[in-house]
């Protein structure tokens, strides 16, 4: 009672233009480079330049029907939506099984962890690069390895097997991610809950199940919208170095096209458009996050 | 040593710890594969790649960082921009992010709130989303093909400022007070309580944008034309390029530049990795 | 002239919300002034508002013989301990202690020599070295008070620096800094909701409530005769019984209930006040220790059925019911663990305690006589609360 209306001013200093000349450079910097392109980015998804960029009209929707219609763009987001659900659920799935396996390992926890955790600071376009020569038709041993097994392997060619490439990479780095949360999360899993279910006779898989799989919610959720973005944005290198989008847009993600349509094809108002729904659905996984985030974090 | 807990698989301690390490030399594949290229002359891959590493890692070295493939950038000029440009990032997103924070967590300011959401709704977004408006307007601001351009608009991005917000927030209230009555005013307080209590922040902030920096790929991209301003990951596309241009394609060079370009942020993280994971970790919390 | 004068004190949040009304209150030169009361009654504030740490809305404070009130708190020449120490966890004691010193522009040399002193004083010299979690709860308590000594302030503001230890050394470091004040005669503010340690602590205690000062007197004036039924209620451990009663057309007789008590015509002599009220309603309190079992030949008795016993080893304390109504006070809680209504039985009438001696026995469900001197009973009006005496 008392210490809700306290903390008004409790615990910070008075006065207002240290503050905001404080926050300024920050402001300045997010205004500039985020705030405002994002603001601009809506009013360029609405009209269509020129050619030369000289002169521009308002089309109302007709981009995002370009988008939504054209068949390269809605196969963009086909295939994004295969590749973000696939390796988020596939990179998840094998960080918590890693992360139970490697937090009974005793002391040898942490070099386990190294271990898992290194991959996810590669530069993407360098672990990209490393996988290119190892599946390389021909010269890369995992080529080579499949060859043997009797696949037909060449992703230049299949775009199924392009679609797995990028998804191995991709999860190969994505893994140590989720391991590190999970890891700490379980850290934090008191053993008496185990034990207590232990003693009423629930088995050891049934027990991780009921009992600290419910507890790691909140790091699954976190995960989730985290390796749903990291999907979504994290996958242009890769693409760019070992696929280039192709064969014929099997890998063409929404990043990937937006880049494409930006720089490639000069459509700026098509890439306008892309960057709306990159945006809108960037931003929903945010409020999301946020609005979790909130209840658990009280702010003052 | 820890009593065991309760696990989903009923597999020993033998299998567990045979499994796990599998796994984990399975991830390692990659980077071997690489260290093996990397020391072999390129003609070792017509029959297929070597198992064991050779002896060739100084005549490549000397190829790489001395020669050059044909047509591309100089690789020690692109980890020198790598390095300036990573290490720019990290200081100067620390010099904004640091100040603003502490606005955010010890000032009561009109307006407060709108920053606090106008700063933190790029948290979760990173330049990928907006880098083609991005690029637009930093092409206006004279940022095009310059070490501005490589620098500036990544200090774009909230995370910094939410990590110590963070730290900030979990500060006994009573402290500000105190320094108040001992005379420390807000600058002090910053320097001599704030700072030196939020340490631990301070370091996994540093490593987060330095990793940030450095891997940057797409942005240096699109922002930069000439070779003098190339980064080391985004120059790796010309090199693959430039080393499948010979009839024997020049793997081993490839993969040498590539391991100088992981090393780096490789080394920092798990070098540092008890910070990184703290501040990984907080995020969460 | 007071250490600290507070005229008129007054602070409205930008909710609305009124939190000191209109206070005011001195302590003197050297002396120990506790401000005593539930939470929320605007004790802290009033301390945030004499610490500078908030603005008042209206009304002037002054400290010694300057006008403080829009001065901000580094230059009050005040020191304050907070209730969870508020110590600086990076640095060792020894630069806590120097902080607010350094900050002051002080030479190191005296710096480091002020702060010995201090640590010297409180035993503090062998943790000097120390960070403030390596300490003891009772030793972070003496470091956030060295930091305040080592200014030399003129005045110490204390925010209920004694919460967060144990019940045992609680004690102890009441009587620890009970000596150190003394010793160094400087004017103090406390503040606290414990009204055990507002009584033995405070020189004077002021008791507030809903942001406006109830009373503030000596602990034994203030327990001897509270200004109106909150104080009543407020202060003393159990607290005092309090009912409505019908005082006699004569003034020579108290109904409480199906009871007649007879008043010696001396209550209402040295009640002027009272006077008025013959015929109508008061609220009479009686103090837990002025009930006695078995005392034959006392002025008056209260009949009562006893619903709980409670064996306190030195004295018991009986919980009874009395088919008299009870006198609501509204706020009476406050202490530290008790909730609002102490105890809550089968309500048949008001309930009620007594202090009695050790081997009385007493059995619960029997009715007994309590004996009492009328000339002990406190009167209240029962809407007002205001005490009558004069």
């Amino acid at each position: 009672m008392a210490a809700r209306r306290r903390a008004a001013t409790r615990g910070t200093f008075p006065g207002w233009l240290l503050p905001l000349a404080l926050i300024l450079p920050e402001l300045v910097v997010v205004g500039l480079f985020f705030l405002y392109p994002a603001a601009r980015v809506v009013e360029d998804s609405v009209t269509a330049s020129n050619a030369f960029g000289l002169s521009s009209r308002f089309v109302g929707l007709a981009n995002f029907r370009a988008l939504f219609s054209g068949g390269d763009e809605l196969h963009s987001l086909e295939v994004t939506a295969l590749f973000v659900g696939v390796t988020t659920l596939v990179a998840m799935a094998l960080g918590l099984f890693l992360a139970v396996q490697v937090e009974q390992l005793g002391r040898s926890r942490v070099l386990f962890r190294t271990l898992f955790v290194w991959p996810y600071a590669v530069p993407a376009a360098i672990g990209g690069t490393l996988w290119l020569f190892l599946f390389e038709p021909g010269i890369g041993p995992g080529a080579r390895l499949l060859a043997d097994l009797g696949v037909r392997w060449n992703f230049a060619l299949h775009g199924p097997q392009a679609m797995v490439l990028v998804m191995a990479i991709f999860v190969w780095q994505q893994v140590g991610y989720n391991l590190l949360f999970y890891l700490a999360a379980l850290q934090g899993v008191p053993s008496e809950f185990q034990e207590a279910a232990q003693v009423d006779g629930a088995g050891k898989l049934r027990t991780f199940w009921r009992v600290v799989f419910p507890l790691l919610g909140p790091t699954t959720f976190f995960l989730l919208v985290m390796d749903l973005l990291a999907g979504l944005f994290g996958s242009f290198a890769v693409v760019d170095l070992v696929t280039q989008g192709g064969p014929a847009g099997a890998t063409s993600f929404l990043v990937y096209q937006l880049y494409r349509d930006g720089f490639v094809n000069s459509n700026a108002n098509l890439a306008a458009a892309e960057t709306i729904v990159l945006l809108v659905i960037a931003g929903v996984l945010t409020v999301f996050q946020f609005r979790f985030l909130n209840r658990r974090v009280h702010y003052r | 040593m820890r009593p065991t807990r309760g696990a989903t698989s009923t597999l020993g301690r033998g299998a567990r710890l045979g499994a796990v390490t599998l796994l984990a030399l399975l991830f390692l594949v990659p980077l071997y594969v690489a260290v093996v290229a990397a020391t072999h002359p390129a003609s070792a891959f017509l029959r297929g790649v070597p198992v064991l590493p050779g002896g060739d890692l100084l005549a490549n070295g000397r190829q790489v960082l001395v020669r050059g493939l044909p047509g591309t950038p100089s690789v020690p000029r692109m980890l020198l921009n790598s390095a300036l440009m990573a290490a720019s990032v990290t200081l100067g997103k620390l010099l904004i992010a640091v100040p603003a924070a502490f606005a955010i967590g010890f000032f009561r300011f009109p307006g407060r709130r709108l920053v606090f959401w106008l700063i933190f709704v790029t948290l979760m977004l990173p330049i990928e989303v907006t880098f083609f408006p991005t690029y637009q307007v930093s092409v206006q601001l004279g940022l095009f093909n310059n070490f501005g351009g490589l620098v500036v608009p990544l200090l774009a991005s909230a995370t910094a400022v939410f990590l110590f917000r963070q730290v900030f927030a979990a500060f006994p209230l009573d402290l500000v007070d105190a320094a108040r009555l001992d005379g420390a005013g807000p600058l002090r307080f910053l320097a001599e309580v704030a700072l030196p209590m939020a340490r631990p922040t301070l370091a996994a902030v540093a490593v987060i944008e330095f990793v940030y920096g450095w891997n940057q790929y797409l942005w240096p991209l699109v922002i930069t034309s000439s070779p003098s301003n190339a980064t080391i990951v985004m120059g790796i596309r010309e090199q693959i390029a430039a080393a499948e241009s010979f009839a024997v394609p020049q793997w081993n060079l490839v993969m040498l530049v590539a391991l100088l370009a992981l090393i780096p942020p490789v080394v920092v993280v798990v070098a540092m990795q008890r910070w990184f994971v703290r501040g990984l970790v907080f995020q969460a919390r | 002239m007071p250490a600290i004068a507070m005229e008129g004190l007054t602070k409205v949040y930008p909710t609305g919300q009124r939190a000191l009304d209109a206070l005011d209150l001195e302590v003197k030169e050297g002396e120990f002034l506790v401000l005593v009361g539930p939470s929320g009654c605007g004790k802290t504030t009033a301390l945030r508002l004499v610490a500078g740490l908030e603005e008042p809305t209206g009304g002037v404070l002054r400290i010694g013989d300057r006008d403080v009130t829009h001065l901000p708190p580094k230059d009050r020449d005040v020191a304050m301990v907070f209730q969870h120490y508020a110590l600086y966890p990076h640095m060792t004691i020894e630069a806590n202690m120097a902080f607010p010193l350094r900050t002051r522009r002080l030479p190191k040399a005296a710096v480091r020599a002020k702060v010995l002193e201090v640590a010297r004083l409180l035993d503090l010299e062998p943790v000097l070295g120390r960070k403030p979690a390596q300490l003891s709860g009772g030793q972070r308590q003496r470091v956030a008070m060295g930091r305040a000594i080592v200014r030399e302030p003129a005045v110490f503001l204390m925010d209920e620096p004694l919460s967060n230890l144990d019940a045992k050394l609680r004690v102890q470091m009441r009587a620890e800094l009970l000596r150190l004040q003394r010793r160094l005669g400087t004017a103090t503010l406390y503040v606290t909701h414990d009204q055990v340690e507002a009584m033995t602590m405070g020189d004077r205690v002021a008791v507030l409530r809903g942001g406006v000062l109830q009373q503030c007197d000596t602990p034994h004036a203030l327990y001897q005769r509270p200004a109106n039924l909150f104080v009543a209620g407020f202060l003393g451990t159990p607290a005092m019984n309090l009912f409505r009663a019908q005082l006699a057309e004569d003034g020579q007789r108290l109904r409480l209930g199906s009871q007649q008590l007879p008043l010696p015509p001396e209550v209402l002599a040295t009640r002027p006040a009272l006077a008025p009220y013959r015929g109508r309603t008061v609220a009479v309190g009686i103090r837990p220790e002025h009930l006695a079992l078995g005392a034959t030949g006392a002025p008056a008795t209260l009949r009562a059925e006893v619903a709980l016993v409670e064996a306190l080893g030195a004295e018991q304390l009986v919980h009874f019911t009395l088919d008299a109504p009870a006198q609501p006070v509204e706020d009476r809680a406050g202490r530290p663990g008790e909730e609002p209504a102490p105890l809550r039985l089968e309500q048949t009438g008001a309930t009620g305690t007594a202090r009695v001696g050790p081997d009385e026995a007493v059995r619960v469900g029997s009715t007994v006589e309590f004996g009492l001197d009328p000339a002990t009973l406190q009167f209240f009006d029962p809407e007002g609360g205001q005490a009558l005496w004069a």
